[in-house]
C-alpha cells in the first residue's frame, strides 16, 4: 500500500524530493464534542497539506477500541501513531508493542500516566497558561477598578476544571481589587451555564454586584450570556466575559458584542505533531516531551466576525 | 380532608421543609419581584428549572404505576431536541419542529412500549438500550456538535414569559393537569393501576395489558420530547451530548419522593410533580447557597436520604407505634394502639 | 400446654380483628379453629407466627413467653405453617421450594442432587407424582398446595398450623393429608386446623374453638358439639332450616330449543382432548374430576386464555371468536379463576374498583362507569354476597380469603354474562355464605344464564348441577343428568378405569 501510494505520488509529479508519502494512523477519541470534530477535521486537512496518508479511528469513547486500533496500526506498518487517549491509564502494553515495532506515538491533547520513554511526544495546551491568560485580560481590562468575579467551574474535578481555576487566580493573586465572589460547577455544558448563571445573579442582587463572569468553558458562557441578556443586563457591559477554548458560538457572541474574551483551545494539535514527526523523519532530531500549543487570546478588536466564519465549519 | 389532599400532605411538607431549610442558607429565597413584565425570584427558578423533571416524572409516574421503569427518557430529551433543533435549521417553521420532535418521542416511546409488552422483555433492559443507543443517535443528528439555531419562536418555549410566568412552568402545569385529567376522569387511571398490580388478572378480567402497557411508554415519551423541546429552547441549541443527562434518574427519584411504589399499583401524578419541585429546590438551593461545588452531591444525597427515611411508611409506623408507647404508662390491656402497617 | 394464647388482640385500620382471644393447643391433638369469613382466623395464626404484630396478648410455647417476629422465626421455634394463600417462591423450582431455607449442603455449596432427593424424601406420602425440577408455578393450585404442607410439615418440630388446606384438594389428596396429620398428632405435635368443610373437621378434629368477629365464642371436644349448634356459633343465629337442608334443585324437564352455546370439537394439543358440548339457557353444568384432569384446563380453554387448537364455538348467530379474555367477554362470557391470589383480585385496590374492573375494561376507557354506579353495585354486592369490610373503598388484599372470592364473584355477576364459568366458586366461603353463593347461582340461571361449574366438592357440584361432565385424563369420559346425577355415579365415573367407561352422547 505505501509502495503503492509512493509510486502514484511520484507519478503525479509531486515527489520531487526523496520523500515518501508517509502514514501515519490517528486514533480519536470520538466526537463527543464541536472542539474535537474540529481537531478531526483540522487532523485531516494537516495531514492533507503535507501529503501525509492519514488512517483515521473513531473510539466512540472506548479505550478498547483504542487499543484495538493502535494494533492494527502497528500490524499495518504505519510510520507513526497519534493517539488521543480517552483515559489516562492502561496504555503500557500498546505502548510498548508500538515501540517494539519502532513506531513512533505523539499523544494529543490529553496525557497519560505512562513512562515518558513510551511515547514520543505529547502535544497540547497547558491548561493553568490558560488560566493565567483569562486572568491577565481581566486585570489588564479593569486596571484599578474594584471588580467582583463570579466563576462558571468546568465538571468538578477534572483537571482542567482544576488547572484553569488554577491559573486565573495565579493572574489576579496580586490584584486585590478583583476578587471571585462566588464559583460553582457549570459542568462544561450550555445549560448548567446558563442554570447555575441565574442563580448567581439571582444572589447578587439581580447581577449588580458582578463585574465580570470567568468561564472555564465557551459553552457555559454561551449559557450564561444568555442568562444574563434574560435578566435584563447586557453581557459584555454590564458583565464582562472571559472564558477559553474559542468555539464559533462564543465568537459571533463576540461579534454581536455580547462576549469579550477568551483564550483558544486550539484544535490544531496535530500541526506540531506532524512538525516534529517531519523533523525526526528527516535528521532525526527527537522533540521535547511535551509540546504546549499556543493560548492564544482573542478579544472583540481581533475581527471575531472572521473568526467565526474561519471556524463554523471546521465541525464545532 | 379530601383523600387527594391526604394524598399529596407528606410531599406538600416536605417542599415546605425543604424550602424552609433554604431559606436558612439564602434568606432571600422567598422574595419574589416583578420586573419588565415577568416575575423573578428564586422560587420562579425553581419552577422553571424544575421543569424538564417535572414533565419526565409525569411519564415515569404511569409507567412505574404499570411495575415498570423508562431509563430512556433523558436520551429521549436529547434526541428529540436533537430532532427539533435539526428541523429549524433545515429551514422547517415552528409548528413541524415540535410535531417533529413529539412524534419522535412518541415512536421511541412507543417502541420501547412494545419491547416490554410485546416482546416481553423486562423494562429496565427495554428502555435501557435506547438509553445506551440514543445518545448515538442524537449525535449522529447533531454530528457531535451544539446545533445552534435562531428562532425566537422556539426559543420562547424555553425562555419567553407569559403573564409575568416562564413559559416552561405553563407548560409543565397544562400537561400535569392534562394528565390527571385525563388518568382519573376517565378510567385509565384504574386499567393502569390494575395492571400494575396483577397483570394476569387484570387481562383476565379482560384489560388489554398490551396496549395499556405500550400506551404509558409513548406516554412517557411525549413527555420526554416536551422537556427535550424546552431545554434545547432554553439554550437555543441542541447539546446531543449533554441534554437530559442522567435526568431519566432524577425522574424516578421524584416519582419515588412522591411516594409511588416502584413495584406497580397505585399511584399519584401531582405528589411525583412535588417531588420533582423538591429535587428542584434542593438543587437550586445549592447553588444560591455558595458552597464550594466540591459539596452539591453530598449534600443532595443527604437530603435525599433523609426525606426518604422520613416518609418511610414503616418509620412512620414505627414513631407512631413508639409514641403511643411512650404516651401510655396504663395497664395494657386499655392501651389503645396505633394503627400498624400491615406487613404483607 | 403446648401452646397458649392470652388475650391476643389486633387492630386493623377502623376495625378489631381478634378481641383479646384465648387459644390452647394441647400436644397430641388437632384443634380446628372454625368461623365465618372475616371472623379473624387467619389474623390469629398471622399473630401466633409474627407475620402481623400483635397489639395486646401473650403466646407461651411450653409455657414460655415467645414472640416471632417472622415466619422463619417460628419456624425455628418449631411452628409450621401453610398459610391461607399459597406463599412459596412459584419461580423456583418444587424441590428448591421444598428446601428453601434448609438446603442440604456440601462443603457449603448447596448440593443439586442431595436437595432433589431430600425434596422426594419430604413428598413421600401424598401421592404426587411432579417433576421436582419443574417451575413450581407450572403446577396447579392443589400441587401447590400439597407441596407448601409437605414443606410446613418438615418444619415442624411442635406445631403444625394448616389455613385452610384442603381447599384445592380432591377426596383422595384429603385423605392423604389426613394420614399424615394423624401421624404427626400421634407423634405428639399439636396441629391448627383451619376449614370451612365441617365433613372434615369432625372427621379430624379434637377440639373446636369458633371465633366470631374476632372474639372466642366457644371451645368443645368436637364429639360434644353436634353440627347445628357448631353452625349457630359460627353464624351467631339460628340456622335457617332451607339453608341446612340440602337442596336438590332439579328442573323436571330439560329446556329444548336451540342451544345457547355449541362447543364443537374444542381442543389444544396436549392439553385438553377435543371435546363436544352444548349449553342450554338457564342450566348449569357440572364439571368434576380429579386433580389434573383437564378441569380448569378446560375452562381455560373456554375462556380464550389459551388458543383452541381445534374446533368451533358458536351461538344461535353464528362462530364466535375468542382468541382471549377480552373476546370472550365481549361474547358475554365470564370466568371467576380458581386461584384468587394471581389470576383473580387486584390486591391494592379497593372492593369497588375490582368490582367495576371487568365491566370497566369492557367498555373502554374512555366511558368510564359513572362514580354513582360504581358506588350502587360495590353496596348491591357487598350487601348481597354479605362481604364482611369496614367500606367499599377498602383494599381487596386486606379482605379475609373468602370474601376476596366473594369479591371476583361480584365482577362476574356484575357483568350478567350469559355464560358464567366458575373455578371452585366457594373455594374458602363459610357455611353461610356457601348457601348463599349456590342460592344465587339458581337465581341466575332462573333468569337465563347458563353456568358451568368446576368443584372438586362433589355435595355441593350435585346439588347445584343440571348436568355432570366427569373428565380424566383431559378428556371427558362421562356425562349424567337427571336422576342419573347422585354421589355415586359421580364418583364411580372419576374412578372407573378406562374399561368401564360410560360415555352418553
Ligand atoms: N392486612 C389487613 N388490613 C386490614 N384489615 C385486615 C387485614 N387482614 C385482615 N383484615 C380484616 O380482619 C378481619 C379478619 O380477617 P381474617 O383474614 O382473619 O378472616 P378469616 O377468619 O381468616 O376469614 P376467611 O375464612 O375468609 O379466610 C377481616 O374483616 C379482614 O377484613
Ligand atoms: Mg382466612
Amino acid at each position: 500500500m505505501k509502495k503503492l501510494l509512493a509510486i502514484s505520488v511520484a507519478v503525479m509529479g509531486f515527489g520531487t524530493t526523496a520523500a515518501v508519502a508517509e502514514t501515519v494512523g490517528f486514533s480519536q477519541i470520538g466526537s463527543e464534542s464541536g472542539w474535537r470534530a474540529a481537531e478531526t477535521t483540522i487532523t485531516r486537512q494537516q495531514a492533507e497539506k503535507r501529503g501525509i496518508d492519514l488512517r483515521f479511528s473513531d473510539a466512540q469513547q472506548r479505550q478498547e477500541n483504542q487499543i484495538a486500533a493502535l494494533r492494527s496500526f502497528v500490524a499495518q506498518g504505519v510510520d507513526a501513531i497519534l493517539l488521543a487517549p480517552v483515559v489516562s491509564t492502561g496504555w503500557d502494553n500498546i505502548l510498548m508493542e508500538a515501540r517494539d515495532a519502532e513506531i513512533p506515538v505523539v499523544l494529543l491533547d490529553r496525557r497519560i500516566d505512562a513512562p515518558d520513554d513510551l511515547y514520543m511526544t505529547a502535544v497540547g495546551a497547558d491548561s493553568v497558561h490558560e488560566g493565567e491568560v483569562a486572568g491577565g485580560w481581566l486585570v489588564d481590562e479593569v486596571g484599578d477598578r474594584q471588580c467582583n468575579v463570579v466563576e462558571l467551574q468546568g465538571t468538578t474535578g477534572s483537571s482542567v476544571a482544576i488547572e484553569r481555576k488554577q491559573g486565573f487566580e495565579n493572574a489576579i493573586a496580586d490584584h486585590p481589587n478583583i476578587s471571585i465572589i462566588r464559583s460553582q460547577t457549570g459542568d462544561f455544558t450550555r445549560s448548567g451555564g446558563k442554570e447555575v448563571m441565574e442563580s448567581f445573579l439571582q444572589a447578587e442582587n439581580g447581577g449588580r454586584n458582578i463585574c465580570a463572569l470567568f468561564s472555564h468553558n465557551d459553552d457555559m458562557a454561551v449559557g450564561a450570556i444568555q442568562a444574563i441578556k434574560e435578566a435584563g443586563l447586557n453581557p459584555g457591559e454590564d458583565i464582562l466575559t472571559v472564558s477559553i477554548d474559542g468555539v464559533p458560538d462564543y465568537f459571533r457572541a463576540m461579534a454581536n458584542g455580547d462576549a469579550n474574551a477568551t483564550v483558544e483551545l486550539t484544535p490544531n494539535m496535530a500541526g506540531p505533531a506532524f512538525d516534529a514527526l517531519q523533523a525526526w523523519w528527516q535528521d532525526g532530531t527527537l522533540p521535547p516531551k511535551f509540546i504546549q500549543t499556543p493560548s492564544t487570546l482573542y478579544t472583540q478588536a481581533d475581527d471575531p466576525e472572521g473568526e467565526y466564519q474561519r471556524r463554523k465549519d471546521l465541525g464545532y | 380532608m379530601p383523600a387527594a389532599v391526604k394524598r399529596i400532605l407528606p410531599q406538600l411538607i416536605t417542599l415546605l421543609g425543604v424550602m424552609v431549610l433554604v431559606s436558612l442558607v439564602f434568606p432571600d429565597f422567598l422574595s419574589i419581584d416583578y420586573s419588565d413584565g415577568r416575575l423573578v425570584g428564586p422560587v420562579i427558578d425553581v419552577l422553571k428549572r424544575g421543569a424538564p423533571v417535572a414533565l419526565l416524572a409525569v411519564g415515569m409516574t404511569l409507567v412505574v404505576a404499570t411495575g415498570g421503569i423508562d431509563l430512556s427518557v433523558g436520551t429521549l430529551m436529547a434526541i428529540t431536541g436533537a430532532v427539533a433543533a435539526a428541523a429549524i435549521v433545515a429551514g422547517h417553521g415552528l409548528v413541524l419542529a415540535i410535531v417533529l420532535a413529539l412524534a419522535a418521542g412518541l415512536c421511541a416511546g412507543g417502541f420501547s412500549g412494545f419491547l416490554v409488552a410485546v416482546v416481553g422483555i423486562q423494562p429496565i433492559v427495554a428502555t435501557l438500550i435506547l438509553m445506551i443507543s440514543g445518545r448515538g443517535i442524537a449525535q449522529l443528528i447533531t454530528e457531535g456538535r451544539i446545533l445552534t439555531f435562531n428562532m425566537p419562536g422556539f426559543a420562547f418555549l424555553g425562555s419567553g414569559t407569559l403573564l409575568g410566568v416562564p413559559v416552561p412552568v405553563w407548560i409543565w402545569l397544562a400537561v400535569t393537569a392534562l394528565a390527571i385529567v385525563i388518568v382519573r376522569r376517565t378510567a385509565l387511571g384504574l386499567l393502569i393501576e390494575s395492571v400494575g398490580i396483577n397483570r394476569r388478572a387484570s387481562a383476565l378480567a379482560g384489560v388489554n395489558a398490551r396496549v395499556i402497557l405500550i400506551a404509558v411508554y409513548m406516554a412517557s415519551g411525549l413527555c420526554a420530547a416536551l422537556a427535550g423541546i424546552i431545554t434545547t429552547a432554553d439554550i437555543r441549541g441542541a447539546d446531543a451530548n449533554n441534554a437530559g443527562l442522567w435526568l431519566e434518574l432524577d425522574a424516578i427519584l421524584a416519582t419515588v419522593l412522591g411516594g409511588n411504589s416502584l413495584r406497580g399499583g397505585r399511584f399519584s401524578i401531582s405528589a411525583a410533580v412535588i417531588g420533582a419541585l423538591i429535587i428542584q429546590t434542593i438543587n437550586t438551593g445549592i447553588l444560591l447557597a455558595g458552597f464550594p461545588s466540591e459539596y452539591n452531591l453530598v449534600i443532595k444525597a443527604v437530603l435525599v436520604i433523609l426525606i426518604l427515611v422520613v416518609q418511610s411508611p414503616s418509620l412512620a409506623g414505627d414513631l407512631k407505634r413508639l409514641g403511643s408507647q411512650l404516651s401510655r404508662r396504663a395497664p395494657r390491656r386499655s392501651a389503645k394502639a396505633a394503627p400498624q402497617r400491615s406487613d404483607r | 400446654m403446648l401452646l397458649a394464647l392470652q388475650s391476643l388482640t389486633k387492630t386493623f385500620v377502623g376495625m378489631k380483628a381478634l378481641d383479646e382471644v384465648d387459644f390452647e393447643l394441647a400436644s397430641g391433638e388437632v384443634h380446628a379453629l372454625l368461623g365465618e369469613n372475616g371472623a379473624g382466623k387467619s389474623t390469629l395464626i398471622k399473630c401466633l407466627t409474627g407475620v402481623y404484630r400483635r397489639d395486646a396478648g401473650s403466646i407461651l410455647l411450653d409455657g414460655r413467653d415467645i414472640s416471632p417476629d417472622s415466619t422463619s422465626r417460628a419456624q425455628a421455634l418449631g411452628i409450621g405453617t401453610v398459610y391461607q394463600e399459597v406463599n412459596l417462591l412459584p419461580n423456583l423450582t418444587v424441590a428448591q421450594n421444598l428446601t428453601f431455607g434448609h438446603e442440604p449442603r456440601r462443603f457449603g455449596i448447596i448440593s443439586p442432587r442431595a436437595q432433589r432427593r431430600r425434596a422426594a424424601q419430604m413428598l413421600e406420602g401424598y401421592g404426587l407424582d411432579i417433576d421436582l425440577d419443574r417451575d413450581l408455578g407450572s403446577y396447579s393450585v392443589a400441587v401447590q398446595q400439597l407441596v407448601a404442607i409437605a414443606r410446613a410439615v418438615e418444619l415442624s418440630g411442635r406445631v403444625l398450623i394448616l389455613d385452610e388446606p384442603t381447599a384445592s384438594l380432591d377426596d383422595r389428596e384429603v385423605q392423604m393429608l389426613f394420614a399424615v396429620v394423624r401421624r404427626l398428632r400421634d407423634r405428639g405435635l399439636g396441629i391448627i386446623f383451619v376449614s370451612h368443610f365441617l365433613d372434615q373437621v369432625y372427621a379430624l378434629c379434637d377440639r373446636i374453638t369458633v371465633l366470631r368477629n374476632g372474639c372466642r365464642i366457644v371451645t368443645e371436644r368436637s364429639d360434644s358439639l353436634d353440627r347445628v349448634r357448631l353452625i349457630e356459633h359460627m353464624l351467631g343465629r339460628e340456622l335457617a332450616a332451607q339453608e341446612e337442608s340440602e337442596k336438590r334443585h332439579r328442573r323436571s324437564a330439560p329446556l329444548a330449543g336451540e342451544p345457547l352455546l355449541s362447543f364443537a370439537g374444542v381442543g389444544r394439543r396436549g392439553f385438553v382432548e377435543p371435546f363436544d358440548l352444548e349449553v342450554q339457557r338457564g342450566e348449569v353444568i357440572g364439571m368434576s374430576g380429579l386433580l389434573g384432569s383437564g378441569r380448569t384446563e378446560t375452562a381455560e380453554l373456554m375462556f380464550g386464555i389459551r388458543r383452541m387448537h381445534s374446533g368451533t364455538v358458536s351461538d344461535a348467530e353464528g362462530d364466535l371468536r375468542l382468541n382471549n379474555p377480552r373476546d370472550a367477554i365481549a361474547a358475554g362470557f365470564g370466568f371467576a379463576p380458581e386461584d384468587r391470589k394471581t389470576d383473580g383480585i387486584i390486591a391494592d385496590l379497593s372492593i369497588r374498583d375490582n368490582i367495576v374492573l371487568a365491566m370497566q375494561a369492557r367498555r373502554g376507557w374512555l366511558r368510564r362507569v359513572p362514580r354513582a354506579e360504581q358506588k350502587r353495585l360495590a353496596a348491591d354486592y357487598i350487601e348481597r354476597l354479605d362481604i364482611r369490610t369496614s367500606g367499599p373503598e377498602k383494599a381487596v388484599g386486606e379482605l379475609s380469603g373468602g370474601n376476596q372470592q366473594k369479591v371476583v364473584l361480584a365482577r362476574w355477576l356484575a357483568m350478567n354474562p350469559r355464560f358464567l364459568v366458575l373455578d371452585e366458586p366457594t373455594r374458602g366461603i363459610d357455611v353461610g355464605a356457601h348457601a348463599e353463593i349456590l342460592q344465587l347461582v339458581r337465581e341466575l340461571t332462573a333468569r337465563g344464564m347458563a353456568v358451568l361449574v368446576i368443584s372438586s366438592e362433589l355435595d355441593e357440584l350435585i346439588a347445584v348441577s343440571d348436568r355432570v361432565i366427569v373428565l380424566r385424563d383431559r378428556r371427558q369420559v362421562a356425562r349424567l343428568s337427571g336422576s342419573d346425577i347422585t354421589l355415586e355415579n359421580v364418583v364411580h365415573a372419576i374412578a372407573a378405569s378406562d374399561e368401564h367407561r360410560e360415555v352418553s352422547a
